[in-house]
């Protein structure tokens, strides 16, 4: 199978270019994460970051054939050759397929991305009924793996201004969050032409989520709450 | 040359369950913590924790944390440490309604009270019938309280040290621990952080097999880095294997599926857990049904082409119960097995999952040295969740303990810190001349020039002597060819070559640093399961098929320097109750 991987490491290179690797696929090779820990084996100058091989923790995100995805979930029967393979666009690369996240992590902290309660915590558990949690699915189940924000072009243009989507569904989480009761200091961090208003709903995010989350959804539910506190 | 030297009051390696719940601790209490991980936090381990955290808070019916002490102590096959046990299902309650204030995602009840699910093990009034004791988040109960714990870390303005892998531990000619040497992935740098107090929370060695449920990073570098310091690792030979891997792929199917009602099958369609443990069924502990399941393959009864898995059954719960319970599972079974739970059943096979044994700790998380009479705290130095060894879980960890374990312990060893911290006064202990050097020089060689041997090559080696000599069923030649292929890997291991010389996140440096850890962790697991002679938990051999409370009813140690293994009898008596004595095992 025939791969074309993206290839910079600044010790060394003026600037990225594309290696090509062709590899025998074996039977146990299923996803494409299987194939890049074998082209490693092969050409150990390779990097990438993967964990869990499962699609939970986030680590292995790249564009792969123009798509941001994770590798160790993308099946490599499903993929057109030659698989061609880049690091995440819109953020500066470190090497190879190792990107910088120093900004989209600033972003999701820029949300106060924890729940705040202003109330002295009961000796048990704070209620909450099966409805007010179910607010909260499709939206805690976020991995930070950035695909969203990566193949957003307003966060390609703006990622020091905007929040992007993965830091907006965030922001979410905790103002449907029964058990928060910052809302009003919530809704007010995102009021501003950048941080929630450069989203266009070009929907990229909900294309790509490895996970099937919808921050565009999440978007629009802030802005009601913006509309809604306005009048 | 010398190499920077950062100071904190406590520097804290790994960034999972137990170290973010320590780090919480002292960041809360004002104190300068510094958190380095290999990885973002979030893409620690626990994140996969799917099933749930034990703790009896009774929500769904009666019950005690003395019944889920009961249980903890007859799932460790009575090698358990029974005033660590107490402690720890005495604390659960509260560490879990901690959680929930945190703001963790669990599910919940009409009433709206934390929702509770069975799980292997667990049983009302001492073994009596299963009980409702899992709180969970779907399954995804690890990722949830993960990143609920790094949510509270960046609210507590927790300092990380992110995509910094430790490389070993700085004592000083008294033994006390004064922190860690440390390499910036990103930049090749490598500084030393220095610390009044030390804690290791890197989680389990899994990657020591070749088919694990365990992330690439399960590489056991706390246990390498505390093993070259010289301290010994307890109860190394008993490795968990969970039930319900993913056939083929090694990939994780929660216990919870079957607290949640599924169930095994052979392939004559036979539910043959009913056997095996007439009253527990498929919820009898892990390393009994991993038995079970291994010996309907051995014998016959298997499904496949090669007769070598058998069948997780879960289409009855109906499409409701597993998109709402099970929706992580259902993801992970048409990715990886091409089968959809709703309709079929999946493949699954034993798999490696959790290491029981560790870095030898007390219940605060303390690194304790066994005198020969007693345990005495190494000072500045503690050990939480899979890396350290209480011991809570013994010779077999019940599902759900993993995490109550982190929390617990996570937590006790942050404040033992705390105290420890603000009893030293403000000077840091002096550093010893040359404390980095043992690390520029394991780093050194890679960066030489000179060839030798390949790391993936001395990997896999590694991994395929612990499978096929260290399984679910132990047998002696096996076991005395497996500690003569493992010396003879460990020679190669001291020769490992990388080609990438870039200083520039240089992972393949990475992996050969990993090795060296992988390589300790393999040589205490085999060493430590040849000499065991008897049959407890997930330790199981054929020449000695039963348990010997007489001879064996002691923890292992196995110190670096000549292999060499000394024991310690396990604290049979608990804090405040009666010492459940050991009895025969039957679910």
């Amino acid at each position: 199978m025939k791969f074309r991987i993206q290839r910079y490491d600044p010790d060394k290179d003026a600037k990225p270019y594309f290696r090509d690797y062709d590899l025998e696929v074996g039977p146990t090779d299923r996803m494409l994460l299987d194939a890049l820990v074998r082209i490693k084996a092969l050409d150990d100058s390779l990097a990438l970051r993967r964990s869990c091989r499962e699609g939970v923790c986030g680590s292995d995100a790249m564009n792969i054939n123009g798509k941001n995805q994770l590798a160790c979930v993308t099946k490599l029967v499903d993929l057109k050759e030659p698989v061609v393979i880049r690091p995440l666009p819109g953020l500066p690369i470190i090497r190879d397929l190792i990107v910088d996240m120093t900004q989209f992590f600033a972003q999701y902290h820029s949300v106060k991305p924890y729940v705040v309660n202003d109330e002295p915590p009961p000796e048990r558990e704070r209620l909450q009924s099966p409805r007010e949690r179910e607010e909260l699915d499709g939206l805690y189940e976020c991995i930070l793996c950035a695909c969203c924000s990566t193949a957003c072009p307003s966060f390609w243009w703006n990622p020091d201004k905007f929040v992007g989507p993965a830091g907006l569904l965030q922001a979410y989480r905790f103002i449907a969050d029964s058990r928060d009761t910052r809302t009003n200091e919530r809704l007010d961090n995102l009021e501003d032409p950048y941080r929630l208003f450069r989203c266009h709903t070009i929907m990229n995010c909900v294309d790509v989520c490895p996970k099937g989350l919808n921050p565009s959804l999440a978007i629009s539910k802030i802005r009601t709450l913006l509309a809604k506190r306005a009048v | 040359m010398t190499i920077p030297v950062r100071r904190f009051d406590a520097v804290i390696v790994g960034a999972g369950g137990s170290g973010m719940r320590a780090s919480l601790e002292l960041a809360q209490a004002g104190l300068r913590v510094a958190v380095l991980s290999k990885v973002f936090p979030t893409r620690s381990h626990t994140v996969a924790a799917q099933g749930g955290i034990g703790a009896a808070i009774g929500n769904m019916g009666e019950d005690h944390w003395i019944w889920h002490m009961y249980d903890t102590i007859k799932g460790s096959d009575y090698l358990g440490d029974q005033d660590a046990i107490e402690f720890m299902c005495r604390m659960a309650p509260e560490a879990v309604y901690e959680l929930e204030h945190y703001g963790m995602p669990f599910d919940r009840n009409e009433n709206g009270t934390v929702y509770q699910r069975p799980f292997g093990g667990h049983s009302a009034n001492f073994g009596e019938k299963p009980v409702q004791r899992s709180v969970c988040a779907a399954d995804r109960t690890g990722h949830a309280m993960l990143h609920t714990l790094y949510q509270q870390n960046v609210r507590a303005k927790t300092q990380f040290f992110v995509e910094w892998m430790a490389l070993d531990l700085v004592r000083d000619a008294a033994g006390r621990v004064l922190g860690v040497t440390a390499l910036e992935m990103e930049t090749g740098e490598m500084a030393l952080f220095h610390a009044k107090a030390t804690l290791f929370a890197t989680g389990g060695a899994g990657r020591i097999f070749h088919s694990s449920t365990n992330a690439f990073i399960n590489t056991g570098d706390g246990l390498g880095m505390a093993a070259r310091a010289g301290i010994p690792l307890e109860d190394m030979e008993f490795w968990q294997f969970h039930p319900t891997g993913v056939a083929g792929a090694g990939i994780l199917i929660t216990e919870g599926v079957r607290g949640e009602g599924g169930y095994l099958l052979n392939k004559d369609g036979e539910r043959f857990m009913e056997r095996y443990a007439p009253n527990m069924k498929d919820l009898a502990s892990r390393d009994v049904v991993s038995r079970a399941m291994a010996t309907e393959i051995k014998e016959g009864r298997g499904l496949g082409e090669h007769g070598d898995y058998v069948l997780l059954k879960l289409d009855h719960l109906g499409l409701e119960t597993i998109e709402k319970r099970l929706p992580g599972i259902r993801e992970i079974a048409i990715k990886f097995a091409n089968v959809d739970p709703v309709k079929d059943p999946i493949p699954v096979v034993p798999t490696v999952h959790y290491q029981m044994g560790g870095i030898p700790t007390n219940y605060h998380g303390e690194v304790v040295s066994w005198s020969g009479e007693r345990d005495t705290p190494i000072a500045g130095f503690y050990a939480a969740g899979e890396c350290g060894c209480a011991s809570i879980h013994g010779a077999n960890r019940l599902g759900t303990n993993s995490l109550t374990d982190l929390l617990v312990i996570g937590r006790s060893a942050g404040r033992a810190m705390i105290e420890f911290i603000r009893s030293e006064g403000q000077a840091l202990p002096e550093l010893p001349k040359d404390a980095a050097e043992p690390s520029r020089e394991r780093v050194g060689r890679l960066d030489s020039p000179a060839g030798g041997e390949d790391v993936n090559e001395v990997r896999n080696e590694i991994q395929r002597t612990m499978q096929a000599h260290c399984g679910v069923f132990r047998f002696p030649d096996l076991l005395a060819q497996g500690v003569a292929r493992i010396k003879a890997v460990a020679e190669r291991a001291k020769r490992t070559q990388i080609k990438d010389k870039s200083r520039v996140f240089n992972t393949a440096r990475i992996e050969a640093l990993e090795l060296d850890n992988l390589m300790e962790v393999a040589r205490a697991s085999m060493i430590s399961a040849a000499a065991r002679e008897e049959s407890r938990g997930a330790h199981d051999r054929a020449d000695h098929p039963k348990r010997d409370d007489v001879n064996w009813l002691k923890h292992t140690l196995w110190h670096r320097e000549g292999d060499r293994l000394t024991y310690k009898p396990v604290h049979l008596k608990p804090l405040t109750v009666d010492t459940f004595q050991p009895k025969a095992r039957v679910y």
